[in-house]
């Protein structure tokens, strides 16, 4: 590789993982919790969902925040009919202004991931302070596993700071379809950026049906790779005030009920599947 | 600038006060036309340009035209075929221009409140005062067009200062439709007065779906059926807000019409709708819902 963060291996080549009762395919559904700052700078880029006016831009503003008190119980719903558990990605300002969100989340015992501080805190090279970013977030959240860092951004420190601050996996790494370990001995999650309701929906314009279907599309073929090359991950990544919309939040459910057909499917969060994947001996 | 507008407090949408509409409606369902008048070389405004070409952009301009000269008019059948007052979004300066357009809204006893002056004069940078003339001109003009009394306000092309909603309460008007963060009304934090926030909902908004999520027409018809239908499902446990907002220069195309139609006669052919007006639905959550969701709702902190 042209950079030491983890060595390079071909996914047909590896040995088989195996998931719990025989599963085939974990499924792993990710939405953001996320909130925009109305004075958003979007250094050192604008982040997907970035705010758009001039100042004060309430329509995005307000159109974002929008997933957070209506949105991501559209997607509760949608799990819960299937007993899936969730992991969460949660800005800390997130956390800090919503805790009876917060408290929606833990009781139905999902796994909370660190996702920064809020939209308008990108990591990048020669950022000011990212350990105290990092710690400022992991204060805020609790005892977390997992990390998304805001719009998938790094420095070429944010490896080493997670992992200093106790992180066991990062979802930044859209390099492979199952898990992998890098050098520093942190763990990669295949969280998707393409199978994303943002990618789809707002970025593609491909409708709603479009978006179900892409994701039975996806399910399937990894369902059919798992006969022969051993447990796959599903990962579903959602922005509640994208899927949350209530001429939208159908397409998620009609792909579920696809998914959730199938036998061998095993809905589990971030942390249960990577720990399933390293007793699994594939680590 | 504020990193938080602080309009709102929190209320997850699964623990709020029941809602319930008159006649056991399960949905408040408007429909908010946008007449508009866009100015062919408009002021300049430092934050934003009118158009997108050097003036005159003819184009865009007559494209704007179009709605009032043939669109509104085949929109406003198709809202009479299907029973359907209108809640019309209006640029003030159109009861100057075209008053032909504002007495067939008049005739048809549908509600005028502010879009503004023009769609062509933004509140980005003005001064408190310049901002006050501008709601007291709407505020003045509808009375002398209509003889109504003005309640809501959308900022023109959703353009604002940071006093704008604070300055529309203080000044007698009940209700916004410029916050877009809840399929139910919601109180408005304001420094004076007693402000209602009434959904009005981007995704069904033509612009937004014709412009910008490049729906095609009989798509848009599909995708209004299916928010009716969620929101229709979910009022069964508390009362929700549909509002298709409508620009006659894109819905009164003709090859468009059609579909629009027959999903706004889907949804006025069921029983638990309340067919409303802005103002209705505004004077109803205030009356009888306003307290307890302001009551109900968490102080946020930030960062």
């Amino acid at each position: 590789m042209d950079h030491d963060r983890y060595d390079w291996s071909m996914l047909p080549r590896r040995e088989k993982v195996t998931w719990p009762n025989g599963a085939r395919v974990a499924l792993w559904v990710v939405p953001a919790l996320e909130w925009f700052p109305l004075d958003m700078k979007g250094q050192p880029f604008k982040p997907p969902g970035a705010l758009q006016t001039a100042y004060p831009d309430l329509r995005h503003y307000t159109l974002r925040d929008y997933g957070n008190r209506v949105g991501i119980f559209r997607i509760m719903k949608a799990l819960e009919r299937h007993g899936i558990r969730a992991s969460v990605a949660v800005n800390a300002a997130v956390a800090l202004r919503y805790p009876a969100l917060l408290k929606e989340i833990t009781s139905r015992n999902w796994e909370i991931l660190g996702h920064g501080l809020d939209m308008d805190h990108l990591h990048y090279e020669g950022m000011p302070d990212e350990k105290g970013v990092i710690e400022k977030s992991l204060s805020i959240l609790g005892k977390v596993r997992g990390w998304l860092s805001p719009a998938k951004s790094e420095s070429s420190k944010t490896l080493e700071l997670l992992k200093e601050a106790g992180i066991d996996y990062v979802c930044d790494w859209v390099n492979d379809d199952m898990p992998y370990r890098m050098n520093n001995s942190l763990c990669s999650m295949p969280h998707s950026a393409d199978i994303d309701d943002y990618q789809i929906l707002v970025n593609n314009h491909h409708d709603e049906d479009e978006f179900r279907d892409q994701l039975a599309d996806q399910f399937d073929l990894l369902y059919g790779e798992s006969a022969t090359q051993g447990g796959r991950i599903m990962a579903i990544s959602l922005h509640p005030w994208v899927i949350g919309q209530p001429y939208r939040i159908g397409a998620l459910e009609g792909a579920l009920a696809h998914i959730m057909r199938h036998p061998g499917v095993w809905p589990a969060t971030g942390a249960e599947i990577l720990d399933a994947w390293k007793a699994g001996g594939a680590a | 600038m504020k990193r938080d507008p602080a309009l709102y407090d929190y209320l997850p949408y699964a623990r709020r006060p029941k809602i319930e509409w008159p006649g056991g409606a399960r949905v408040a369902f408007w429909v908010a036309p946008n007449v508009e008048f866009y100015e062919l070389e408009p002021p300049k405004n430092p934050s934003r340009a009118a158009w997108a070409r050097p003036a005159p952009d003819v184009l865009n301009y007559s494209y704007r035209d179009y709605g009032n000269r043939a669109g509104f008019w085949r929109m406003a059948e198709v809202m009479d075929r299907c029973g359907m007052r209108g809640s019309v979004s209006l640029n003030v300066a159109v009861c100057e221009h075209h008053p032909e357009v504002i007495a067939a809204c008049v005739e048809r006893g549908w509600e005028l409140y502010s879009h503004g002056t023009y769609n062509t004069r933004y509140l980005f940078n003005l001064s408190e005062d310049q901002e006050r003339a501008v709601i007291q001109d709407s505020i003045d003009t509808i009375r002398r067009a209509s003889g109504q009394k003005l309640d809501g306000w959308l900022a023109p092309a959703l353009t604002y200062t940071e006093r704008t909603l604070d300055l529309v309460a203080e000044m007698g008007l009940t209700y916004v439709c410029d916050l877009f963060h809840d399929d139910q009304p919601g109180p408005v934090k304001v420094k004076k007065g007693k402000l209602a926030s009434i959904p009005y909902s981007l995704e069904m908004n033509d612009v937004i779906a014709y412009n910008v999520n490049l729906v095609a027409p009989r798509h848009y018809g599909e995708i209004i059926r299916r928010q009716f239908d969620r929101l229709y499902a979910e009022g069964e446990e508390s009362g929700t807000v549909m509002c298709i907002p409508l620009h006659p220069y894109l819905i009164g195309q003709p090859y468009r019409l059609k579909a629009f139609e027959d999903a706004l006669a889907y949804i006025t052919g069921h029983d638990k709708v309340w067919l409303a007006t802005g103002r209705e639905i505004a004077r109803h959550f205030i009356d009888h819902h306003y307290d307890a969701f302001a009551k109900a709702s968490h102080p946020v902190r930030d960062l």
